[in-house]
């Protein structure tokens, strides 16, 4: 019973957070254009080479998507800040985990969008084909944007309610991610430009590994973290 | 009239015998460096650049202490919210961020001439660069944040995560690529270069704990002229 109405509250929230969006409009279309930019920048990086392009294209939307969704992980928290809404969110009765769990989902769902455009870029600039493997591919982009978006939307309320919070958040995020970003890359690579299999298996494996732990860890850490 | 301590949940620290105990922890380990250069023989194949071996290896290993201190400290803060854990977990962070960073250039200047290049993208260098980074954030963040309760529960998680990652970084960039040789323990190696590195890992070990302990009188001193200062201004000798 009480889990159900968390996850009502938890619901709320997301659906708050992604209305907002929604409705603004400007911060979505924003950060996609910055992912696409970053791409582009990355072809000129690595480019005009085809075979290297390729062979690069899985790190380039990896790291593409965490660099613009980064952004989007200080934005959860700076539009409730801005107006002043973050106390009164924390005064409503229930478990302050329903709200993490509702900018989890809202994150989640802003960062699968994001890594949907720069996957579509990426297919396009990188001339990467679609593999027939996509189910697989799928499923490591799932759990890839698990893992950015856990870690993301907890050091985020961290670093935008200190100062400095532009150079925070990355500080703070990026080397905690090395796990999720290698294997994301790794088990995009295997599927995207071939490779062995079963080498998308472990670090798939590795994937979900990372997840879990930290979904456990910010859960059970988010009460600390917000309340201060 | 109550004395001005009495407006701190704690006093500043004492620091006479620690102070001989920094002494005695450089003598020992200068005399530590001495016995093991002149007991040690030149490697047959590194020759007397073995030597910065004794300084890189055991600066490795308590480096991993401290982080270890680092998650114990935070865990107990999380769990009994007393101030002085969090300046504990933050000065075992500068001491461990330190002896890392001086694992990774005395690591360069070795690998340079024995593998030919500075830096090689292996598990044990890389995980040791990440964790580094993940230490420097944490730092990072202590200093950005001026409130010190808030300031102490973040840095705990932050803290805590970074040391619980350590084991998946290093399990990830180890299947990524690997090429460093087997660690170093006392029994791999020749007697007389095992008695020095365990005589220089207790003498790293100890200036470490004098160091540890400095920054944390350091911090101490800083919160209790806070605590004064706040009891002060607002007027009257209130516990608190």
């Amino acid at each position: 019973m009480a889990l159900r109405d968390e996850w009502h509250r938890a619901r709320a929230v997301a659906w708050k957070d992604l209305t907002a969006e929604r409705r603004s409009k400007a911060g979505f279309n924003a950060v996609a254009a910055l992912a696409v930019t970053i791409l582009v920048l990355f072809g000129f990086a690595l480019g005009p080479d085809s075979e290297a392009i390729r062979a690069a294209a899985p790190g380039a939307l990896w790291l593409a998507a965490l660099f613009a969704g980064v952004l989007a992980f200080n934005r959860s928290y700076q539009m409730e800040l801005d107006g002043g809404a973050l106390e009164p969110l924390l005064m409503y009765p229930g478990a302050r985990r329903a709200l993490f769990a509702g900018k989890l989902m809202a994150n989640f769902v802003f960062v699968l969008l994001l890594l949907v455009i720069v996957i579509a870029t990426s297919l396009v600039l990188f001339q990467v084909a679609v593999p027939p493997t996509w189910p697989a591919l799928l499923i490591v982009v799932l759990l890839g944007a698990v893992g950015l978006v856990t870690l993301g939307t907890f050091y985020a309320a961290m670093a935008s309610r200190s100062r400095a919070r532009e150079v925070l958040l990355p500080l703070l995020l990026f080397p905690m991610l090395v796990p999720v970003l290698l294997a994301a890359i790794q088990a995009t690579k295997a599927l995207l430009v071939g490779g062995a299999m079963n080498d998308a298996g472990a670090w798939t494996s590795l994937l979900v590994a990372y997840d879990v732990i930290f979904l456990i860890l910010t859960f059970l850490a988010f009460d600390y973290v917000i309340e201060a | 009239m109550t004395s001005a301590v009495a407006n701190s949940p704690f006093e500043a620290p004492k620091s006479g015998r620690w102070l001989l105990f920094g002494w005695l922890a450089f003598a020992y380990l200068i005399a530590a460096q001495a016995i093991s250069i002149a007991i040690s023989p030149p490697d047959r194949d590194m020759g007397d650049l073995q030597k910065i071996l004794y300084i890189h290896v055991p600066a490795a290993w308590n480096m991993g202490i401290c982080y270890f201190l680092v998650a114990i400290y935070s865990m107990r803060y999380l769990w009994k919210r007393d101030e002085r854990d969090d300046l504990k977990a933050a000065a075992a962070a500068e001491v461990g961020t330190l002896l890392n960073g001086l694992t990774l250039v005395l690591g360069m200047i070795w690998g340079r001439p024995t593998w030919g290049v500075w830096w090689a993208w292996d598990a044990r260098l890389t995980s040791t660069l990440v964790m580094f980074l993940i230490f420097a954030g944490y730092l990072a963040l202590r200093a950005f944040v001026d409130e010190p309760e808030r300031r102490a529960q973040w840095s705990a998680a932050a803290g805590l995560f970074g040391a619980i990652n350590y084991p998946i970084v290093y399990m990830s960039v180890r299947w990524w690529r690997t090429l460093h040789q087997v660690q170093s323990t006392p029994d791999t190696l020749d007697p007389s270069y095992a008695l020095s590195l365990r005589l220089n890992a207790f003498a790293i070990l100890f200036i470490a704990i004098f160091f540890i302990r400095r920054r944390y009188e350091a911090a101490l001193t800083e919160r209790v002229a806070e605590h004064e200062l706040q009891a002060a201004v607002l007027g009257g000798s209130s516990r608190g």
